[in-house]
């Protein structure tokens, strides 16, 4: 199966006007390949629906303002498909 | 309806953690500035207002799965189909249907019948996002009673 990093990618340009070949695993989402709030909420679905997970943007937003995290820890393509494989761990582990 | 003051929604019927319906009836065109602009002398339901009934069912829907802690606000309209007119007086059945419950958003389908004939269906995205003033939440509340929708009071 291909990498989160891929899968992500290739929603990102099915979803917006960025091309593929401009994804890379450096791109910031916003920065970087442009993407406004609102395409965001079209990637955020189309990722929660690939994925089956929730990814939880307002609190990693929160994150980010209460300078708790920098934003490219969730911004940064590579590091966007680490917080996803991390959601979908998450969710596959067995509940205590 | 009162299409002015941009009140879409007479009744909720039922509603549940994910589909909520309600009635409404189009109002008479005699008299009304909706149908005095569109069209003169052809009175039809503009269809953006259709779109706007359908959010407004997906909006009380959010509300009732929120306890009403925050407001659902219209983002994205999809696939927008409107398939037959809306003539005035026209008794309409609205049914909004939970597609997925995001964080800080939710997807929605609506769907519009006239005694049981399909009048069109969207797919929407709509943000949640903090009352930005406490007398606009207690006016949402206020509505959803009057329009039946179950409030509980205020955490």
């Amino acid at each position: 199966m291909a990498s989160a990093f891929d899968r992500i990618a290739d929603l990102i340009a099915e979803t917006s006007d960025v091309p593929r070949d401009k994804i890379t695993p450096d791109s910031h989402v916003i920065n970087d390949l442009g993407i406004d709030s609102l395409d965001f909420l079209d990637i955020v679905f189309a990722i929660d629906k690939e994925f089956g997970i929730k990814v939880p943007v307002e609190a990693w937003t929160q994150e980010v303002n209460a300078g708790r995290a920098p934003a490219e820890n969730f911004f940064v393509m590579k590091n966007l498909a680490i917080r996803v494989e991390e959601l979908v761990a998450a969710k596959q582990a067995p509940s205590a | 309806m009162r299409l002015e003051y941009f009140e879409m929604i007479d009744r909720i019927t039922a509603v549940d953690e994910t589909t909520l319906t309600a009635d409404c009836l189009v109002p008479p065109a005699a008299g009304n500035p909706v149908f005095a602009g569109h069209m003169p002398g052809y009175p039809l339901m503009p269809g953006v207002l259709l779109i706007e009934t359908m959010a407004q069912a997906s909006g009380w829907l959010l509300l009732h799965r929120l306890n009403f802690t925050r407001m659902p606000l219209l983002a994205s309209v999809k696939e927008a189909k409107l398939r037959s007119f809306v003539l005035p007086e026209a008794s309409l059945q609205v049914e909004a249907t939970l597609v997925h419950d995001g964080s800080g958003y939710a997807v929605t389908t609506g769907r519009i019948t006239s005694n049981g004939k399909k009048v069109c269906e969207v797919e929407l995205t709509l943000r949640a996002l903090p009352f930005p003033t406490p007398e606009l939440a207690a006016m949402v509340r206020d509505r959803a009673r009057a329009l039946g929708l179950p409030v509980a009071a205020p955490a």
